[in-house]
Parts: structure tokens; C-alpha cells; sequence
């Protein structure tokens, strides 16, 4: 039987992790390469690492930083952050990285999805989508959150999943760093009506909260950030308490 | 004569689709004699043979007749004996045709069987990614040591279907029970990828490389 992955993010900005509240206020919180070792240590079922300035200041991807980080890591990495042509992906996978997550560049231009997917693999391409709840209605924001899209959420997830994409990483900005739970609402609404695997992210502040979520909604993969650093919770207690409920995960390190 | 030559030299296959240096870190877990290579030469060289890859089985099997290794590969498995590890869509591109889109594309046959789109019923997504187990349905030379129901890293979107029910050696469910691990003679594949697995996939590799040719 298919695990629910459960999934630490890390989110940096040069080789400080950061972790913000509502995609702001972002406050150093460790440092990567750190974070990282006590995840392998921990046999984490992936890993996915962001750069969440990338876009916004237009940096190069640092490959050596992923090079290093996959050098002797035996575990699915998501790398993510600024990633809007096929040579950067190419080169995050030479360099190590299974996947790569692509936010902005899809809300503009599905044709990188179509692409990436072509070359590399749907089962390479995750779409990341961050929203916020307005008015009752779905509204998705590019650029870490600071641009306002006109996209429907669940046209777009039909065109991201026509063009190839193999998994949708869903972040709520206003569940983000609140450690309040899902938002299980929106969640549920999403996974009931796309067939990708979708890995739900913000707002988790405890296991109990992944629970309720996945209590009533299909998802597939769920990441957590805040829990992992600013509580004693690891992802095995997340499991643990996962599987007492009756959840599938893989508990044992075999 | 590899029987003259007991030195290991395990050959990656790279056929420039996909991520191989995982693939040759996790055998650096435990054997330096290893490396990534699309020449003749290398393969011909080679004690064991690792073919990985992720995507299109029309662009593997494509890639390795350009390449100018198809025909070399057939020569080293079927007639030198060589062992040979397919991981993902390098397992796929062992059978005798692969489907994608409607398309036919004709795969190496060392397996007998063919690579379809994994079904689509009930609470099924595609790609199946995520850690399933693995159960074993009967015992192989890579999976010494290794315990049943162990959980593997999986991501695809196909999975291939033998014709002889002999050459299964494990199988995973997802909606359906579908081949996860093959074994014939010489010939070794897994659907999962093991060097993704942490230690039971480490594992896996490192029984492949003690199989003597």
C-alpha cells in the first residue's frame, strides 16, 4: 500500500534556513546544511528545499549547494526556487535533485511545464501553488506570495496536469508559519477535483493536525516546516501518530 | 573471460535522460570500482551493468540506439552473461514493447512482456510516487538480507506487465498488484529506485554487485 509521504521543507535564503508567517516577518531559524544532516539522520521520506528569494532577486540557482546537500543523501529531493527554463532543471538534476518545484514561471508561461515534463519526466515536475483565501474564492499568488494572479485554481491545476505536471505542492499563505492546522477546507476542494497526487503545505503546528487532514481529505504527501523547527514534534512523532489512527506511513526504517 | 578477472568493474549506463549520479553515489556507498559511461569500450568491460532512467520509453530505447549501444547491450546480456540492473524505466526498457500514447515502441525482449499505462480506478493518481511496500514472491539473489515487505521509493506513471509469471520476483500494489522487482537468469529489475530507498535500497545494490557473472 501506497505510504502518505510526510515531507520537512526547508525553506533558505543563502544558507540561512528561514521560516516567515504568512509568507513574511521571515526570521533566521538555523543554518541548511544543519537542518539537512539531521534529516538524512532521520531517514526522512523526502526532503523538499526552497529558496524563497530566488525569483524575487533574480539569483542563479546554487548548484553546489545541491550537489553537497545530495552527495550522500539516499532520499527524494525537491529542490525549488527561481527555476524558469529547462537548462536551470537540467542542471538541478544533473547536480543531484529528483525533482524541481516551479511556482511563478508556471503562472506565466505553461509551455516550461510542457517542456520540463517532455524531457524530463512528468514524475520530475512538481507545480507549486500558493494561495489565499479572498472573499470565499481561491486566489493564487506568484512571486512568494507578492503577486496577485487572476488564475482559477482548478482550471490551472487542469492545465498544469494537461501539460505534464506529475504532483502539486498546495501552500496556503494565510496557514503559513501559523502552526492553527490545514486549512482543510480548501484542500479537500482541491484533491476532490484534480487526479494529481497533491502534498498539502502550511499551517501544520502539530500531528494531531495532520490527522484531521488527512482525515478528510485525499492528499498524498504532507509537508511541515514550522512544527519541526519550533516544537519537539519530528517526523517520526508525525507517523507515530499518523499510523495509531490508522494511517499507512512508513514507520520503520526498512 | 570475466572468470580470470575478479575485479569488479560495475558500468552505469547513461543514456542523458535522466539523474545517474545518484544512482553511481549510492554505489559508492560501498564499491569505488564504478562509474557512468556511454562508450563501447567501458561497456564492454564491464563485470556488471546498471541501466537507470526515468521518462519516455521511446526516448530510452531511442538514446541507446543512438548512442550505438542497443545491439552491444543485447550482446553482453544474452551472450557474455553479463548481470545487468534495470531501475525504473531502465527495468521497462527490458520488455518486448512499450506503450505510451498509443504509440508501440519495441523494447529490448530480454523480459518477455510489455510497459503500460498504470489504471486509473478509484482513488488512483498518476504518477504513483511516494514509498510502497514490496512484497516478495519468492527468493532472488538481490534481495539477500533484505526483508519482506520492505518500503521502496517509487515514481512512475507505467509498469510492465511479464508474460512469464516466472520472471516476477516481487510485486507492490496500487490499485492493482503490479510488477516491482524481475529476475531471469542474469537479467535483474526494479521498478523502484534503490539508491532513493535509504538502506534497503542500498541493500539491493550492493547484493547485485556481489553477483558473479
Amino acid at each position: 500500500m501506497l505510504k502518505i509521504r510526510i515531507i520537512p521543507t526547508i525553506l533558505y535564503d543563502e544558507f540561512k534556513m528561514v521560516k516567515g508567517v504568512n509568507f513574511n516577518s521571515w526570521r533566521t531559524v538555523g543554518n541548511i546544511i544543519q537542518a539537512i544532516r539531521i534529516y538524512k539522520i532521520r531517514e526522512v521520506d523526502e526532503l523538499i528545499l526552497m529558496d524563497i528569494s530566488a525569483t524575487n532577486k533574480k539569483k542563479k540557482i546554487n548548484l553546489e549547494l545541491i550537489k553537497d546537500i545530495s552527495e550522500d543523501s539516499f532520499m527524494p529531493l525537491t529542490f525549488g526556487g527561481g527555476i524558469n527554463n529547462i537548462e536551470q532543471i537540467s542542471q538541478i538534476i544533473k547536480n543531484g535533485a529528483d525533482k524541481v518545484s516551479i511556482n511563478t514561471a508556471a503562472t506565466k508561461d505553461l509551455d516550461l511545464i510542457y517542456k520540463a515534463s517532455n524531457n524530463f519526466g512528468s514524475q520530475c515536475i512538481v507545480v507549486s501553488i500558493d494561495y489565499k483565501v479572498e472573499n470565499n474564492e481561491m486566489v493564487i499568488y506568484s512571486n512568494s506570495g507578492e503577486q496577485r494572479t487572476k488564475l482559477n485554481i482548478i482550471d490551472y491545476i487542469k492545465s498544469v496536469e494537461e501539460a505534464g505536471a506529475g504532483e502539486i505542492l498546495l501552500t496556503s499563505i494565510d496557514k503559513e508559519g501559523t502552526m492553527t492546522g490545514y486549512d482543510l477546507k480548501t484542500i479537500k476542494y482541491v484533491s476532490d477535483n484534480s487526479k494529481l497526487p497533491i502534498i498539502a503545505s502550511g499551517g501544520c503546528g502539530k500531528p494531531q493536525d495532520m490527522v484531521d487532514l488527512v482525515k478528510k481529505a485525499k492528499v498524498s504527501g504532507l509537508a511541515a516546516a514550522s512544527m519541526y523547527h519550533f516544537t519537539h514534534y519530528t517526523p517520526n512523532d508525525a507517523k507515530k501518530n499518523l499510523e495509531n489512527n490508522g494511517f499507512p506511513v512508513r514507520v520503520k526504517s526498512i | 573471460m570475466t572468470i580470470f578477472n575478479n575485479k569488479k568493474n560495475i558500468v552505469i549506463i547513461d543514456l542523458g535522460i535522466s539523474n545517474v549520479q545518484s544512482v553511481l553515489r549510492a554505489f559508492n556507498f560501498f564499491e569505488q570500482n564504478v562509474k557512468i559511461s556511454d562508450n563501447i569500450k567501458d561497456l564492454n568491460e564491464a563485470s556488471h551493468l546498471v541501466l537507470p532512467g526515468v521518462g519516455s520509453f521511446e526516448k530510452g530505447i531511442k538514446s541507446l540506439i543512438e548512442k550505438n549501444l542497443h545491439d552491444t547491450l543485447l550482446n553482453l546480456v544474452e551472450i557474455k552473461n553479463i548481470p545487468i540492473l534495470g531501475i525504473c524505466l531502465g527495468m521497462q526498457l527490458f520488455a518486448t514493447y512499450g506503450f505510451e500514447n498509443n504509440v508501440k515502441t519495441k523494447g529490448l525482449n530480454l523480459i518477455q512482456g510489455e510497459v503500460i499505462k498504470i489504471k486509473e480506478i478509484d482513488d488512483i493518481r498518476i504518477p504513483h510516487v511516494g514509498w510502497n511496500n514490496v512484497n516478495f514472491l519468492k527468493k532472488n539473489s538481490i534481495l539477500i538480507n533484505v526483508e519482506d515487505n520492505s518500503n521502496y521509493y517509487f515514481t512512475h506513471s507505467y509498469h510492465l506487465n511479464c508474460l512469464q509469471k516466472e520472471d516476477v520476483v516481487a510485486e507492490a500494489n496500487y490499485g492493482l498488484d503490479f510488477v516491482s522487482i524481475i529476475g531471469k537468469k542474469n537479467i535483474y529489475g526494479v521498478q523502484f529506485h534503490p539508491e532513493k530507498s535509504l538502506k534497503s535500497g542500498i541493500k539491493i545494490l550492493d547484493n547485485f554487485s556481489k553477483i558473479n557473472a
